[in-house]
């Protein structure tokens, strides 16, 4: 299939994989896997829950490593993983705090990178403002809600300005409104140039908020289309047996 | 913050070492001490640390460190090196371990009597009797279900006078200590009194203890025999053999040794008389010729045809030795 | 009933003994917990962190050391500590510094069992977390330290109030020593508690235990307020 459109050009590419094979104990949990990620898009994932998103999310994030195939950021083949770390940030789907204030957590990936205390302030700041949950600065992230912390997770990843935003089912299992601030937070940083790719198995969130769609099932690629065209006319039967709602097969 | 954290750990190692060291060092430039090891009843009456221990202290300037810890145990502290002297009331006991090297210099320091106690009614009727015929009285009593016996049954000094009462009445301890009447407690003297006041039973008690305890209104029970030979509690320091214990302090053994069987004695004849109406211990400088005897009889040790409160290869100092 | 222990109480607090026994139990037990501190808490870091072969074991030795009976503990250390025993030439029976080294002994398994669970607990997700927040190794295991520290607090506490608690060490080591004006007292609340029970003056023993109660129940509150203002930081 068409990895690329065809007025694309290579240096719009962020994060290409090739040929990525992922096993555990033995079993493939991604086969095969070519995709490019363009810069500056919404990219969705959408599937059935063990297609393999999340550990498709991780290898983009250097959480895991696949034992086959290439890795290239930016035109070049990434070695260094803590280099891509600290461009490519993930939130993952059960939002983990650290035992602290939220003001703490969110400023967490910044007093990693040396800032100093009146940009990390500044940046939490915004961050907070961005998720709307400025008022809850120095309160302890384990006490708030899921739906909060889910926030709070994001608001940290913002707040570091990542090239790449990786978000596994962010909005899994939360409140419409919840959902809102999310989604919202989610298209305002992609405005400003930040790459972004989502998993999710909500189809009307991925039409919503996504450029590009991509069908992952049994750890396949089934077909990648734009949001439009993979829900008015999904090309091949899994994608399209998927969407018409025969989705827990 | 993790800076914070190594530095509160480098913190903590310091506070431990330094406070260690103070107090370890504390102990360089204090009084001299000696370590004595003692049976809890006569711990427990309050003498040695209330009257001995301060009086020696302003006399000498030396630190007693009484270890209380039941006759069995202070003799295998002082084995093991971890007393300069013992202070105990079992003879028999004592006499086994000057026997086989480790004790040196044994002085009898004092005495008093034990005593049978057992309920106002006295269902046994033994009543002022004699020692060995009340325990043969209170043994058919038991046998006939009117009577129970409550022993200690944990090698104390008490309980070893106990077993010589049974023995002296023509009983075989070990096998009447499983008989229904005869209970066991296994536990000290003050406990002991208390069951036995719960069932109403009988008991050997050392006087200090039933006192203490009468007087605190924790048990109904009455001396009922408290005359007789047998009945003698005779208490005696021994100190530990240097070249069995590691140990150096002899010499100011012997010199508190000498001191209790001269000034020490007439702090012993006072303790109790104001708390109690009447002393807990008789100094063995005031016996009389009587009871001087019962001391020789029960308390003395064979030395060559001789009887003495110390064989001669077994002392040591500028001490004066009892003999017959 | 209470009006004997109300008396006592009065007694007490007028008893210089009573302070010099109070504050001794801090003392032994507070330096028993914090040398259990020194060597537990690398200890407890090392299970944590790194995997080695018997690491299991290990853990599993700790923790069922916490359950060790403290006179059993306390006989152990005796027959080691006597002078005619193998470490007899510490000279550490019947002293403060003994009680210390024993009282650390029994907590320390508190210190490692606690952090070492902490650290599992949260391993693997928080190492994640602050791999893709950025951090390298060396960060992701100091935060992994961080997050495992509100452990250390809580298991600290607890380690002296079973240190400041318990009697078999206590008097198999100490003695019970008093002298008044002594240089080398070893007597504490636990044991003086024992001492009075065993002499019938049951209303002293209580009076003694309400301190000991007091005590613990003061610390408690302490680092309590500690934890909770660290944690809002």
């Amino acid at each position: 299939m068409a990895v690329l459109e065809e007025n694309e050009q290579t240096s719009d590419v962020k994060i290409s994989l090739r040929n990525i094979w992922k096993f555990y104990d033995g079993n493939a949990v991604l086969k095969n896997i070519n995709l490019d990620v363009l810069r500056g898009e919404i990219l969705s994932i959408i599937g059935n829950s063990g297609a393999g998103k999340t550990t498709l999310l991780r290898i983009m994030a250097f959480l895991e490593r696949a034992e086959k195939g290439e890795y290239i950021y930016d035109g070049t083949a990434v070695e260094n993983r803590e280099v891509i770390r600290q461009k490519v940030t993930m939130v993952f789907q059960k939002p983990i705090m650290f035992n602290s204030s939220v003001y703490a957590n969110v400023s967490y990936g910044l007093k990693i990178r040396g800032n100093s205390r009146g940009e990390i302030d500044k940046k939490v700041k915004r961050a907070l403002k961005a998720v709307k949950l400025e008022e809850h600065a120095k309160r302890r992230a384990k006490s708030l809600s899921g739906g909060e912390q889910q926030r709070v997770s994001l608001a940290r990843a913002i707040a570091i300005d990542p090239e790449v935003l990786l978000l596994d089912e962010p909005t899994a299992n939360l409140d419409p409104g919840n959902v809102q601030i999310i989604e919202n937070t989610i298209k305002e940083l992609a405005k400003s140039g930040t790459t972004i790719v989502i998993s999710t198995h909500n189809l009307f969130q991925a039409k919503r908020i996504s450029e590009r769609v991509i069908h992952l099932h049994d750890g396949q690629i089934i077909e990648i289309s734009t949001a439009d065209k993979i829900f008015s006319s999904p090309e091949s039967e899994l994608t399209k047996k998927f969407i018409s709602g025969d989705i827990y097969f | 913050m993790v800076r914070s954290g190594i530095t509160t750990y480098l913190l903590i190692i310091v506070v431990v070492i330094f406070s260690l060291a103070t107090i370890g060092c504390s102990q360089k430039d204090e009084p001299e001490v000696m370590t004595i090891s003692t049976t809890t009843s006569l711990y427990d009456t309050g003498l040695l640390e209330d009257a001995i221990a301060p009086a020696f202290k302003e006399k000498t300037g030396i630190e007693l460190h009484f270890i209380p810890k039941g006759t069995g145990a202070a003799i295998q502290d002082a084995k093991n090196g971890a007393a300069d002297a013992v202070l105990v009331h079992a003879p028999s006991v004592e006499f086994s371990f000057i026997e086989n090297g480790y004790g040196l210099s044994r002085k009898v320091i004092a005495y008093n009597f034990f005593t049978i106690v057992g309920t106002p009614e006295d269902p046994a009727g033994i009543k002022a009797s004699d020692p060995i015929t009340a325990m043969k009285k209170i043994a058919e009593a038991g046998r006939e279900g009117k009577a129970i016996w409550v022993s200690r049954d944990d090698g104390s000094g008490t309980n070893v006078k106990e077993q010589a009462l049974w023995e002296m009445a023509g009983f075989d301890y070990e096998k009447i200590k499983n008989e229904p009447w005869f209970r066991n407690t296994g536990t000290g003297m003050g406990k002991t009194l208390l069951y036995t006041n719960n069932i109403g039973g009988y008991t050997l008690s050392d006087m200090g203890t039933y006192l203490k305890y009468r007087k605190d209104g924790l048990i109904d029970l009455e001396v009922l025999v408290d005359k007789g030979e047998e009945l003698i509690n005779i208490y005696s320091i021994i100190a530990v053999n240097p070249e069995k214990s590691g140990r150096n302090n002899l010499d100011r053994v012997i010199e508190f040794e000498k001191w209790l069987s001269t000034e020490g004695q007439q702090i012993l004849a006072n303790y109790g008389l104001k708390e109690y109406g009447r002393a807990l211990f008789y100094p063995v400088s005031q016996a009389d010729e009587r009871t001087y005897q019962w001391i020789v009889e029960h308390g003395f040790f064979d030395d060559n045809g001789r009887k003495t409160e110390c064989p001669k290869k077994y002392r040591y100092g500028d001490l004066n030795f009892l003999e017959s | 009933m209470f009006e004997e222990p109300i008396n006592a109480f009065h007694l007490i607090f007028s008893s210089q003994e009573v302070y010099e026994i109070a504050l001794r139990s801090i003392k032994v037990s507070g330096v028993a917990t914090l040398m259990a501190l020194c060597y537990g808490l690398p200890l407890g870091l090392i299970i944590g962190f790194f995997r080695f072969p018997g690491r299991v074991q290990l853990k599993s030795f700790f923790n069922a050391m916490l359950g060790v009976p403290t006179v059993a503990l306390g006989l152990l250390l005796y027959l080691m500590l006597v002078p005619k025993g193998p470490l007899g030439s510490l000279g550490l029976l019947y002293t403060e510094n003994g009680i210390s080294l024993g009282q650390s002994l029994l907590v320390a398994p508190i210190i490692v069992s606690f952090i070492a669970n902490s650290i599992e607990a949260v391993e693997k997700d928080i190492r994640e977390l602050a791999y893709t927040l950025g951090a390298s190794n060396l960060q992701a295991s100091l935060s992994l330290i961080r997050e495992a520290s509100n452990g250390v607090v809580l298991s600290t506490i607890a380690a002296f109030n079973r240190a400041i608690s318990e009697l078999g060490i206590a008097i198999m080591i100490g003695g019970n020593i008093f002298v008044r004006d002594g240089a080398y007292n070893t007597r504490v609340l636990t044991t003086a508690m024992q001492m009075y029970v065993s002499r019938g003056e049951t209303d002293i023993a209580l009076a003694l235990g309400l301190i000991l109660i007091g005590i613990v129940f003061t610390i408690s509150s302490i680092s309590n307020y500690i934890h909770g203002k660290l944690a809002g930081d």
